[in-house]
């Protein structure tokens, strides 16, 4: 299986930061990827599209071994390798705990812990034995910044985070995935719980945060796939149809059943 | 265009098809009166009796002979002793075991028994688990007629009814929360202390109150393991006496409790020691209705700082 790399597919300076070779996942007896396939590019978004279904949140659940916390759940074929060390995220030798300190994850449903919004953003150094009060306030605040937050937060950390509205629990809850420092953050459908004005200021900050961070997406909607990411990828039926640079996919794609999809004659 | 016919015909199937209704809440009310009312009269009449009785002296004074002496000092010194025993047993067990089941045991058929088998425990006899605390406690750790023998008694007898509040509280706690704990690469045990532990202490909690409650009023495993009916001492307080008590030597005192004193006067022929059973019949019944009340506080208390 040959990979594009990033200057192939033409984005001047990317870096792999991660490979998905050859993967394959099991639920049981459900053969749910397929040997999955694709770059995922340093300081890039990257987008994961297709039907209800298809895989891509599976997927998603790979990177963080989210699976590994279910019985019955297998990774039964391939890899994904994580640079510039080159650690296979899902060898059995691999702490799940280790790989989920380095890759973080944000989920559909904004869930913060019934905890304190301080609390919550702290939550992922607390996790990591950081009791030092100093650097913990300087965490969370820089965290609490880089989500967007502080200016609506800054004065009333003590609040519940369930006070929030939606949109700001979610940006919390990336508060709190950004916190740690990770090298990827995950985000399973963000805004699929969110009204539009939130969903863009979500995507706003998505935009801004591959300043700091490696992004993989997984959304339903094709609009923001094309406004957010650099890459997309096309999965159906548990199977990696195309990935390209977005302009080329929704543009130009190889593939006819990318261009059904995308055009909304199937799907 | 509907007609005048038709709409009466609907109108005749509505009233004949709410007449169910009717009869139903009808037998609703009476099902539910059954129940509230046979508690009412049952108190209020114990009441009738009792509380005339009740004085600063009925509840310092001993068992004695002659009935208008004779008070619950060790009865309820014994029913709170016991209980505490039984509290700070029963619940790091329980707690312990109910969070294993739902955090670390693999899930198998292993599992699967233990799980069916708990369940089972909450409805065997409570006298079995007197006859089991005669030969365990009792006998072969030698423990005695004593109140570390009742209160582990009691704390096996509750233990399924804590194991299983708690992991149903555990399992009320989102699939979200969990998971989001676990993204932040925290270990099982962060996660069972910082979240699992703190969100389903409500419910824990009244899991253990509705237990105790059960427990306070048993009285057949507590006979079975031989407590004293008559009893007119208290166990030694830490460091009281000479040579002084240590800190824990109560806990091998004999006892009575609350439900035996009453048990014993309700058996004697003089009335004057019915009307005592009634008092302490009182006071046992509001100590569990205070435990019940003091559950609902609680889990007020502690839910209200918890939304998902």
């Amino acid at each position: 299986m040959q990979l594009q790399t990033g200057l192939e597919a033409g984005i001047e300076g990317a870096v792999l930061k991660a490979d998905v070779r050859e993967l394959d996942f099991h639920y049981g007896a459900f053969h749910a990827l397929k040997r999955v396939s694709m770059p995922i590019h340093d300081h890039m978004v990257t987008s994961l599209i297709g039907p209800s279904g298809c895989g891509k949140s599976t997927l998603l659940r790979c990177f963080n071994r989210m699976h590994d916390l279910y019985p019955g759940n297998r990774y039964s074929g391939g890899g994904i390798v994580l640079y510039p060390d080159n650690t296979n995220l899902l060898a059995p030798e691999v702490d799940p705990i280790e790989v989920r300190m380095r890759i973080s994850m944000v989920f559909q449903k904004p869930n913060p812990f019934p905890k304190s919004i301080y609390e919550n953003a702290a939550y992922c150094l607390r996790a990591r034995g950081m009791r030092n009060k100093n650097e913990l306030d300087d965490r969370v605040e820089s965290a609490l910044k880089g989500a967007a937050l502080w200016n609506e937060v800054s004065g009333r950390l003590k609040e519940l985070g369930a006070n929030l509205s939606g949109g700001q629990q979610q940006r919390l809850c990336i508060a709190r995935a950004l916190a740690s420092d990770p090298e990827i953050i995950l985000f399973d459908e963000p805004t699929s719980a969110l009204d539009p004005i939130a969903t863009a200021s979500i995507e706003e900050l998505i935009i801004e945060l591959k300043e700091k961070v490696t992004i993989l997406i997984v959304t339903h909607n094709m609009q923001q796939a094309a406004r957010i990411s650099d890459f997309t990828a096309y999965m159906y039926l548990g199977e990696m149809v195309e990935f390209g640079v977005t302009d080329q996919i929704f543009i130009k794609p190889q593939k006819k059943a990318t261009e059904d999809y995308i055009t909304g004659r199937f799907g | 265009m509907m007609q005048a016919a038709d709409l009466a015909a609907i109108r005749a199937i509505i009233t004949r098809a709410k007449r169910w209704d009717m009869f139903f809440s009808l037998l609703g009310i009476l099902s539910l009166m059954v129940g509230v009312l046979t508690f009412t009269v049952l108190f209020v009449d114990m009441a009738i009796q009792g509380v005339p009785r009740l004085s600063m002296d009925f509840f310092t004074s001993f068992p004695s002979r002659r009935a208008e002496n004779a008070g619950i000092l060790s009865a309820w010194v014994g029913t709170v002793l016991v209980m505490l025993v039984t509290a700070l047993s029963a619940v790091p067990l329980g707690v312990a075991a109910g969070v294993y089941l739902e955090e670390y045991a693999p899930k198998n058929w292993m599992t699967d028994i233990i799980e069916i088998n708990i369940s089972n425990l909450a409805g065997i006899p409570s006298i079995v688990y007197g006859l089991l605390a005669l030969g365990l406690f009792v006998y072969y750790f030698g423990f005695g007629q004593s109140i570390l023998s009742a209160g582990l008694t009691l704390a096996l007898l509750i233990l399924p009814v804590i194991i299983v509040a708690t992991r149903e509280s555990i399992r009320a706690i989102p699939r979200s929360i969990h998971e989001g704990s676990y993204a932040c690469g925290a270990t099982t045990w962060q996660t069972v202390s910082d979240h699992i532990l703190p969100y389903s202490s409500a419910g824990i909690l009244t899991g253990v109150i509705i237990g105790m409650a059960r427990a306070i009023g048993e009285t057949a495993p507590i006979i079975t393991i031989g407590a004293l009916t008559f009893i007119a001492f208290l166990p030694t307080a830490p460091f009281a006496g000479d040579p002084p008590a240590g800190l824990f030597d109560w806990i091998f005192a004999p006892f009575t409790v609350m439900p035996i004193q009453m048990f014993n006067w309700t058996s004697r022929p003089e009335a004057a020691f019915t009307v005592n059973a009634a008092a302490a019949g009182f006071v046992l019944v509001f100590m569990t209705l205070a435990m019940n009340g003091l559950a609902i506080y609680v889990r007020y208390r502690l839910r209200k700082n918890i939304k998902w």
